[in-house]
C-alpha cells in the first residue's frame, strides 16, 4: 500500500505542531478537526466564502484550498491568535463596538481577512476601484477601498455595512486620528 | 442570606452584542465544532436523477475502503418509523422524488474518507421523464387547502372585475420571482450521540424544541427521548426553522455505528436539501379613481411545490392588509413538480408577495401623476381591510412620511429618465414594508442563588438576531436587576417549550415568558420577605394561557424603505449607493442588535433585488446555480449606504414589552422601492428579479 498519509510541522498561533495527516486533509480541517481550533469557520469547502480565511506568513489565505501537506513549515494565525491574553486584537474589538456580526460564522474570517487587510493598506498596495492617483496607504482608506479590499469575505446576515464602520474607524487610528 | 433591595430599572440602550466577544475570538462554538471522543463522520450521497427509482446501489467497494464503518440507503434500512415528514424519511424508499434527494450517507472514521467514498458510491436508477418547469398555465395547477401556515387560500371582497371596470385607471401586470436559496453561512450540521435510547444531537437549528419533535418523529422515538443543543447558529432564515435531513442522517448513523456522528452538509448540497423559496408568477390588477383611491385590488399568484409534500407560500396574504379597496381578490395556486420541497425563506410570502404589490403601486402612481408615498397614504385603511379588525398599532403612514423627511425625497421630480450623472442614470423609489406580529407559547425559568445572581433558562435560539442580548435586556428589566447579575441560558430542549427564532416571533415570545417568570419570582421573594434562602429560589412561567386571552387585532410591523438606484448608461450595471428604512416595530428591547437585524433585511433584500436567481434545469432537473461562486448574493462592495430607523410606537397588547419582532420586515419591499427607483433612473420597469444587466439591453 502507498502511504496516503504524511507527518506536517506547521507553526499555528505560536505553537509548533507535528502532525500526522491524510494527505487529503486541508489545513482548515487540519485545524478544526486534528487541533480543536474550530475558530476558523467552514462555509463552503471551495474557496467561494471566505469563512477559513486564516494568516499564511503574514498573507491572507482561504484554508480550505491550502493542503496541510503543502503548508508544512509555514506559520498560521487564526482568530484565537489574534487577542493577548484577554485583550482583544483591536480589529475584534471594533468588531464589538460597531455590532460588525449577527451569527458570527463569517466572522472568524472576516477579522482575519482585515488583519492582513490593514497590513496591505499600511503597504501601501493599491486595490481594484484605486483610482489614477496612487494609494499611499491608511490616509487612502475610504469606504470604496475597504469594501473592494473585503470582497471575498460572504457575510448572509448582511453586516457589511457594519464592518466598514469598524474598519474605518481602525484606518482613522492606524494614521493617528482619533 | 440576602436580602433583596428594589433597584432602579437599569439602562441598557446601546449594550453591545453579549455574545460578541466570544465570536469575534473564535470562542463561540456551533453544531460541528463540539468535542467528542471516537467521532465518525457521515457524508450523505444524494441523487442524479430528478425522478425514478434505485435500482440497486453498490456498496461493496465502499464498505471495503479502510476507515469506511457503515453505508447507510434504503436496501439497507437501519430502522424504520413512521413520520409525516417525507422529506425526513430517509432510507426507506427506493423512488427519488427529486435531485439532490439524499439517497445515502457514507459513516467513516475520518472526514476525508467520508467524503471520498460518499462521491465515489454509484446508484443505479430507473429513470422516469421529469417536470421542473413553473408555468402559469401549467396544466397540474391545482388549489391548496390553505396556505402557509393556515391562512385562507384565497380571498374574495366585493367585485374585483366591476371595481375595475369603474376605475379611471388601471394596471395589469405580471411580476416574476426566481427561486432563491438561504444560504446561511454556516452550513446545516449536527453531532449526534447516543446513550442507550437516548439521543442527544447538537444541531444547527432555529429552534430546539420544535427540532426534538422533528428528529423524534424520523426516527419512532418519544420526544422525551431526545435533547437537542443549540448553543451558536450561523444562520438560519428560515431553513434551521424544522429538522432537516442531516439531524437525521446524523441519528441514523451514530445508531448504525454506534458512536458518535457528525453530518454537516456540503455547500452543494444545501439548495436541494433544506428547502428553497420557490419561484413566483404573480399577476397583479390595480383599479383607481382619478385622486387615487383605490377601487380594485387583485393579486394572483403561481408557485411550485414539490411531489412528496406540499409547502403554499403565503404570497399574496400581504396584500389582504396593506391598502384601503372596496374590490379586492387574493388567490394562491401551486403545481407539483419534481423538484425539492420549496420552505421557509426571511419573510415567506411577504417579501415576494410585496415586491409585486408594491411594484404595481409604484406603476400606479406613475400613470395617476401621484407621488407614491402621497398614493399610499391615501389608500391607508382605517380598520383592517379584509377582516374589519382593529389594528393593534398601525404607523404606516408616519414611516412613510419619516422616511420621505429623512431620506430628502420632497421635491422629488417624478419624471422617469430625467437624471444623469456621469455615466449613471440616477433615480430614487419608495415601498412600504410589513410582517406580522405574533408570539406563540413559551416557558422560562429564572433562578434566584443566595448571592443574588440570576439565572434565566429558556429555550430560545440565537441564529444571530441577538436574543441572548435581548433576553437579558428584558430579564434585566424585569427582574430590576443589573445586566452583571444575571446569567441568560438558551438553546437547549432541557429548559422546555418555548417558539423557534422564526417568524419574528423570538423576542416577543421569549421576552413574555421570562416577564412572567421574573414577575412570578418577585413575587415569591416578596413572599420570603426579601430574603432569599440559602438553596436560592425560582420560578416559571409557560406563557400559553395569556396568549389564548389576546384580544382578536390586525398586528403587523410597518416600515418605509427609500432607495436611490444608478444605472450605467452603456452597460446596465445597477447600483444601490443609499437605501435607507424607517420602522414601526412596537417596542425594540435591544437597539444595538434590532438596528443590525433591520440593516440585515435590508441588506439581503438588495441582495434579492440585483443578485439572487436560481433555476431549475428543464433537462436534468437539478438547480443550476448550487454553490456561492454561481449563486451570487451581495458581497461588500454591492452594498451602500444603509441607514434604519424606528418610530418609538406603543403596541399595547402582544406583551408585556409590546416588542413585534424586526427579524424579517427589514427584507420587505426592498426589493420593489429599488427596481421602482430603478424605473425612475431609467424609464424601465424591471418586472422579473433580479435586475441584471440584460433587463437593460433593449434600451433605447
Amino acid at each position: 500500500m502507498p502511504r496516503t498519509d504524511s507527518v506536517v510541522r506547521i507553526e499555528v498561533n505560536g505553537a509548533d505542531h507535528e502532525v500526522t495527516v491524510d494527505n487529503r486533509t486541508t489545513v482548515l480541517d487540519l485545524l478544526r478537526e486534528h487541533l480543536g481550533l474550530t475558530g476558523t469557520k467552514k462555509g463552503c469547502d471551495h474557496g467561494q466564502c471566505g469563512a477559513c480565511t486564516v494568516l499564511v506568513d503574514g498573507r491572507r489565505m482561504n484554508s480550505c484550498l491550502l493542503l496541510a501537506v503543502s503548508a508544512g513549515g509555514a506559520a498560521i494565525r487564526t482568530v484565537e491568535g489574534l487577542a493577548t491574553g484577554e485583550e482583544l486584537h483591536p480589529v475584534q474589538q471594533a468588531f464589538v463596538d460597531c455590532d460588525a456580526l449577527q451569527c458570527g460564522y463569517c466572522t472568524p474570517g472576516q477579522i482575519c481577512s482585515a488583519v492582513a487587510m490593514l497590513d496591505e493598506v499600511s503597504h501601501a498596495w493599491p486595490s481594484a476601484v484605486t483610482g489614477a492617483a496612487p494609494f499611499t496607504g491608511p490616509g487612502d482608506l475610504d469606504a470604496a477601498e475597504v469594501r473592494e479590499r473585503m470582497n471575498g469575505n460572504l457575510c448572509r446576515c448582511g453586516a457589511y455595512v457594519n464592518i466598514v464602520d469598524a474598519l474605518l474607524g481602525i484606518g482613522l487610528t492606524m494614521r493617528g486620528e482619533p | 442570606m440576602t436580602t433583596i433591595a428594589d433597584r432602579p430599572p437599569a439602562v441598557h440602550h446601546g449594550a453591545t452584542r453579549v455574545d460578541g466577544p466570544d465570536k469575534v475570538a473564535g470562542r463561540a462554538r456551533y453544531a460541528a465544532e463540539h468535542p467528542m471522543a471516537e467521532l465518525a463522520y457521515a457524508c450523505p450521497v444524494t441523487s442524479t436523477v430528478a425522478r425514478g427509482e434505485i435500482v440497486k446501489i453498490a456498496t461493496d467497494r465502499a464498505t471495503a475502503t479502510p476507515g469506511v464503518l457503515a453505508v447507510l440507503h434504503w436496501g439497507d434500512v437501519p430502522h424504520a418509523s413512521g413520520h409525516e415528514d417525507p422529506e425526513l424519511a430517509l432510507f426507506r424508499s427506493p423512488m427519488v422524488s427529486y435531485r439532490g434527494q439524499i439517497v445515502a450517507a457514507v459513516v467513516a472514521t475520518t472526514l476525508e474518507v467520508a467524503q471520498e467514498v460518499a462521491a465515489q458510491i454509484e446508484v443505479e436508477y430507473r429513470v422516469e421523464p421529469h417536470d421542473v418547469e413553473l408555468r402559469s398555465e401549467h396544466p397540474g395547477l391545482y388549489t391548496p387547502a390553505h396556505v402557509n401556515p393556515d391562512f385562507d387560500t384565497d380571498s374574495f371582497v366585493g367585485d374585483v372585475e366591476e371595481g375595475l371596470a369603474r376605475s379611471a385607471i388601471t394596471v395589469d401586470v405580471t411580476y416574476t420571482t426566481p427561486a432563491q436559496h438561504n444560504h446561511p453561512m454556516e452550513p446545516h450540521a449536527c453531532t449526534a450521540w447516543w446513550d442507550g435510547d437516548h439521543l442527544t444531537v447538537v444541531d444547527s437549528t432555529q429552534g430546539p424544541w420544535r427540532g426534538r419533535a422533528g428528529i423524534a418523529g424520523a426516527l419512532g422515538l418519544d420526544p422525551g427521548q431526545v435533547r437537542v443543543i443549540a448553543q451558536h447558529v450561523g444562520g438560519g432564515f428560515g431553513s434551521k426553522g424544522t429538522t432537516r435531513a442531516h439531524s437525521v442522517v446524523a441519528a441514523l448513523a451514530a445508531r448504525a455505528v454506534d458512536r458518535p456522528v457528525r453530518c454537516v452538509l456540503a455547500r452543494r448540497q444545501m439548495p436541494a436539501v433544506v428547502g428553497h423559496r420557490t419561484p413566483s408568477i404573480q399577476r397583479v390588477r390595480l383599479g383607481a379613481d382619478p385622486d387615487g383611491r383605490l377601487l380594485a385590488i387583485s393579486h394572483d399568484v403561481v408557485e411550485q411545490t414539490s411531489r412528496i409534500k406540499e409547502f403554499a407560500e403565503q404570497t399574496a396574504v400581504a396584500t389582504r392588509h396593506m391598502y384601503a379597496a372596496p374590490n379586492r381578490r387574493t388567490t394562491h395556486r401551486l403545481v407539483r413538480l419534481d423538484v425539492p420541497t420549496p420552505a421557509w425563506m426571511r419573510a415567506p410570502g411577504e417579501c415576494p408577495g410585496m415586491f409585486a404589490l408594491e411594484s404595481a403601486i409604484d406603476e400606479l402612481a406613475t400613470e395617476l401623476g401621484i407621488d407614491p408615498v402621497e398614493l399610499r397614504i391615501r389608500n391607508e385603511p382605517t380598520v383592517d381591510p379584509e377582516s374589519g379588525l382593529p389594528f393593534s398599532s398601525r404607523n404606516l403612514v408616519a414611516c412613510l412620511r419619516d422616511g420621505a423627511a429623512r431620506f430628502g425625497w420632497d421635491g422629488r421630480d417624478p419624471t422617469p429618465r430625467h437624471e444623469r450623472r456621469g455615466r449613471w442614470w440616477v433615480g430614487t423609489g419608495v415601498a412600504a414594508s410589513v410582517y406580522p406580529a405574533r408570539a406563540a407559547p413559551s416557558r422560562a425559568r429564572i433562578t434566584i442563588d443566595d448571592h443574588r445572581r440570576y439565572t434565566v433558562e429558556i429555550d430560545a435560539a440565537d441564529i444571530g438576531t441577538g436574543a441572548r442580548t435581548a433576553l437579558l435586556i428584558a430579564a434585566a428589566e424585569a427582574l430590576a436587576a443589573p445586566t452583571t447579575d444575571i446569567e441568560v441560558r438558551i438553546g437547549d430542549t432541557n429548559f422546555g417549550e418555548a417558539m423557534i427564532a422564526g417568524g419574528s416571533m423570538g423576542t416577543a415570545s421569549w421576552t413574555w415568558a421570562i416577564v412572567e417568570a421574573a414577575d412570578a419570582l418577585r413575587a415569591r421573594i416578596a413572599a420570603h420577605d426579601g430574603r432569599v434562602p440559602p438553596e436560592g429560589l425560582s420560578a416559571e412561567a409557560h406563557t400559553g394561557a395569556s396568549i389564548e386571552q389576546l384580544p382578536d387585532a390586525a398586528r403587523f410591523t410597518f416600515g418605509a424603505q427609500f432607495a436611490e438606484a444608478r444605472v450605467d448608461v452603456d452597460t446596465g450595471e445597477v447600483r444601490v449607493p443609499r437605501l435607507l428604512g424607517v420602522f414601526a416595530a412596537g417596542r425594540i428591547v435591544s437597539p444595538v442588535t434590532a438596528r443590525s437585524q433591520l440593516v440585515g433585511g435590508m441588506t439581503m433584500g438588495l441582495s434579492m433585488a440585483l443578485c439572487e436567481e436560481s433555476r431549475l434545469d428543464p433537462e436534468f432537473g437539478d438547480f443550476t446555480r448550487r454553490d456561492l461562486a454561481s449563486y451570487h448574493v451581495a458581497v461588500n462592495p454591492d452594498v451602500g449606504e444603509v441607514e434604519a430607523y424606528w418610530l418609538d410606537e406603543d403596541e399595547p397588547e402582544l406583551g408585556p414589552l409590546g416588542a413585534k419582532g424586526v427579524g424579517e420586515v427589514g427584507i420587505v419591499g426592498t426589493a420593489a422601492a429599488i427596481a421602482n427607483a430603478v424605473h425612475h433612473a431609467t424609464g424601465i420597469r424591471v418586472r422579473d428579479l433580479p435586475i441584471t444587466v440584460d433587463r437593460f439591453l433593449d434600451a433605447p
